[in-house]
């Protein structure tokens, strides 16, 4: 798996910094990881990381989240903006987000089944299960629906739970997306993240049954 | 038969043959496959029902005779199989020479013994784990040669062998990943397979394409909404082109006299109008193309600028009508809006003659009476800011169910959702590709039962030569999403409803003449095939999809409709009792 620095060197990343460029081309080079983070944290802020980076291998970016890879804002009308915990107010809407490799840059959203819904809640609100697997709060879990599949797209915010459009399934993010309301018998699958420096990063494996399930 | 068709049945014969040889150890190869020509096509055998409708015209009219209006009632099930799956069952079985073909979710093709039921062989394709449809069924096969066609939900179109199931080629119609999805049955049309994409949901631009036959080369392919440049792409304002939808997830129907394929489309998108000002061609109409060259003939659009998700994907029937002496050349369409269209059908043109509500509708406030371009009231019009209500629903007057015609009575007959409405409210987002693209709050109540209203299912007959509605069928406490089977019996079938019944009625007066309860519900259009001189019906019962969502808002707001129909497919089959 490689990325030519070539992609890099040609970004149109128009708004970063010549710094943030050379911090990014310089972890890249050596592929630190810690150091990779850093710099793209830096230049995250700015640089259109999918303009900068973009793989055309669908097997790459269809690979589930690996411990370390960041996470990236997937509205298309937002560039893939690294996302850091001050983006989140607490109790805001949650946002959709890809997993993003920062070694390499490549954004996993070769397939729905890594799509994120990312929220920021009361940590004290957090069950303790939860709490050990969110950032400041910060909790991710899979965007798919238990149920058939659909996109999980709505939150409630005066009963603060997440809900599928099509059939109507709810999950409480506060306690692992548990179920709340059927036809969906499973939880959405939880993302565990840890901030390092201020960015959101994956922490561990999915954990729970990610996709359609079935009734 | 034309020398080229003989030729390209040779060809296929052959090539079926490598098949057949390199795959004549299976034990379940059938023998004495009846090959089937471009002449069965057009005038299939009554014994047999060749393609989703039996014929070209799309009737859904069988001829046979042996069950009928006086001894239906002693119908009984001969067989039953279960197809292994859930969800919407929406395929009819496809019978050639006492060989059944079924489709199911799942892009499943099963072959039965179309007289006791026995598995013959069983097509089950790997799709990719991330697929995702509000719509995940199949509405059927088609055959040609000594092959089956199947389009997938993952966006292929498939050759089967006839005789063992075994690929012939397989071929990707589309990135599913961008959300397009294909359903619906093929047609085929003298070597050409036609197909049709879904996938309006997801911001596609809709399309039909043909391929060959004999090895599924791309021939040609019609996008449903103009390119830069062409007629028609003035309708769209900017680039909302791009992803305006228009899918065209069901059959065509196609007349053998004036060689022209007659296609439905859906409705354009994002739902909200006023992102996408303009008429909108060619959604929400009937394209009449060339099958040999993909070419857009002639055209008539329903509504434009839709606001209401009234696919129109139903092609209109092809009906010869007498009218005080004189032999109109016709399509009729029951329209997802709710009205009973009629056009004169030409080579060069599809000409409005009229049309009248089936259901009541308080969108359209008249229509031109030279080419049937409605007006709206603007009440009845939602936007990415603003919410509306209007009747009938998004589901409409007439779903994607398929409405029947008997040359016997003159009746068309429509299964139709009545008193059954909508309220949308809009919520735009930005488009993403393979990501839902609707512009509408789907998380609410999508319908609600009008106020006074005392039923929701009907079936209705309609007399087409007199231009009148004779009789209608009422279902108290349910919606109906059946298909509808004609026969020669005098006899209508259809299920439907939330009960689990399949049914027999009178297609002259509507009289329930028999039901049977089956183990889910009937969405699919059942079929008649005769094998040893028995007639059978047989129809695929697995409730799910469209009807099961209109069924959680009954279940949640509406107990009159209340009702818990349990999902699995089987197929029936009956004939009359010994």
């Amino acid at each position: 798996m490689s990325v030519p620095l070539d992609h890099l060197r040609n970004s149109r990343g128009q708004a970063a910094s010549a710094c943030a460029a050379r911090a990014l081309l310089s972890a890249a080079r050596t592929l630190s990881r810690r150091a990779l983070l850093k710099a793209a944290v830096c230049a995250g802020l700015a640089l259109n990381l999918t303009d900068a980076v973009r793989a055309d291998d669908v097997d790459v970016r269809a690979m589930r989240p690996e411990v370390g890879d960041v996470l990236v804002f997937a509205n298309e009308a937002t560039p893939r903006k690294m996302i850091r915990v001050p983006d989140l107010p607490v109790g805001g809407a949650p946002v959709f987000a890809w997993p993003m490799d920062p070694r390499t840059g490549i954004v996993r959203d070769g397939t729905r089944l890594n799509r994120l819904l990312v929220l920021r809640l009361d940590p004290a609100k957090l069950s303790a299960v939860t709490r050990a697997h969110a950032a400041d709060g910060v909790v991710a879990y899979s965007a798919v629906c238990t149920h058939e599949g659909c996109p999980v797209t709505e939150w409630l915010s005066q009963q603060r739970v997440l809900q599928c459009p099509c059939h109507g399934s709810q999950y409480d993010p506060a306690d692992v997306a548990n179920v709340v309301k059927g036809p969906t018998l499973y939880r959405l699958a939880n993302l565990p993240l840890r901030k390092v420096d201020g960015a959101l990063v994956v922490a561990g494996k999915f954990i729970g049954r990610l996709g359609a399930q079935g009734a | 038969m034309s020398r080229n068709a003989l030729r390209r049945l040779a060809a296929l014969a052959a090539l079926a043959c490598v098949g057949f040889f390199a795959s004549s150890a299976a034990a379940d190869s059938i023998e004495n496959y009846r090959t089937v020509s471009d002449q069965r096509l057009q005038s299939p055998e009554p014994e047999n029902w060749l393609m989703i409708r039996r014929t070209y015209n799309g009737w859904g009219y069988s001829p046979l005779s042996q069950i009928n209006r006086d001894n239906v009632k002693n119908l009984v099930p001969v067989w039953l199989f279960s197809t292994g799956v859930t969800e919407g069952h929406e395929s009819p079985p496809i019978v050639n020479n006492g060989v059944m073909f079924i489709s199911t979710p799942q892009a499943q093709v099963i072959a039965l013994d179309a007289k006791s039921g026995k598995e013959l062989w069983r097509y089950r394709k790997q799709l990719p784990e991330d697929l995702f449809q509000l719509h995940p069924t199949n509405r059927g096969v088609a055959l040609y040669g000594d092959r089956v066609y199947v389009t997938t939900t993952d966006a292929h179109l498939i050759a089967l062998e006839a005789k063992t199931g075994k690929v012939a080629w397989d071929r990707t119609v589309s990135d599913y990943k961008s959300g397009y999805y294909m359903t619906c049955a093929p047609l085929i049309v003298k070597g050409k397979v036609i197909v049709g994409t879904s996938g309006g949901e997801y911001g596609v631009r809709g399309f039909v394409a043909a391929f060959d036959a004999a090895n599924g080369e791309p021939l040609w392919k019609t996008f449903t909404i103009p390119g830069t440049g062409e007629p028609g792409n003035e309708t769209w304002p900017g680039d909302s082109w791009k992803h305006g939808g228009a899918p065209a997830w069901m059959t065509g129907n196609y007349d053998p006299q004036l060689n022209l394929v007659y296609w439905g489309t859906g409705n354009p998108g994002p739902w909200p109008p006023n992102v996408r000002k303009g008429d909108n061609l060619y959604a929400t109409s009937v394209l009449a193309i060339d099958p040999e060259t993909g070419k857009i003939k002639a055209y008539h659009q329903y509504q434009w600028n839709d606001a209401w998700d009234w696919d129109e994907v139903r092609a209109p029937l092809i009906i010869d009508i007498d009218k005080g002496g004189q032999v109109v050349k016709e399509l009729v369409h029951s329209g997802r809006d709710g009205y009973l269209w009629q056009f004169e059908r030409r080579s060069d043109k599809i000409s409005y003659l009229s049309a009248q509500p089936f259901v009541y509708q308080n969108v359209f406030t008249n229509l031109d009476p030279e080419t049937g371009r409605p007006q709206y009231d603007s009440r009845r019009i939602f936007s990415s800011t603003s919410s509306a209500s209007f009747c009938p629903s998004l589901w409409g007057g007439d779903d994607w169910a398929l409405e029947a015609y008997s040359p016997k009575t003159g009746y068309l007959y429509i299964p139709v959702n009545e008193n059954l409405c909508s309220k949308l409210e809009g919520k735009l987002g930005p488009y993403e590709a393979g990501q839902l693209f609707i512009g509408a709050d789907i998380s609410k109540n999508l319908a609600y039962v009008r106020e006074g209203a005392d039923h929701i299912g009907e079936l209705q007959a309609w007399d087409l030569k007199n231009n009148r509605k004779v009789w209608t069928h009422v279902f108290p406490k349910s919606q109906n999403f059946g298909g509808i089977l004609a026969t020669g019996g005098n006899v209508i079938f259809m299920g439907g409803t939330n009960d689990r019944m399949f049914r027999a009625f009178d297609a002259e007066t509507g009289d329930v003449l028999w039901e049977q309860p089956t183990n889910s519900g009937v969405v699919a259009p059942p079929a008649a095939y005769e094998v040893d001189g028995v007639e059978y019906i047989a129809v695929q019962s697995g409730w799910g999809v469209d009807p099961q969502r209109v069924q959680d808002i009954f279940n949640k707001d509406y107990p009159q409709y209340r009702g818990v129909v349990p999902q699995g497919g089987v197929v029936w089959a009956f004939a009359l009792r010994k």
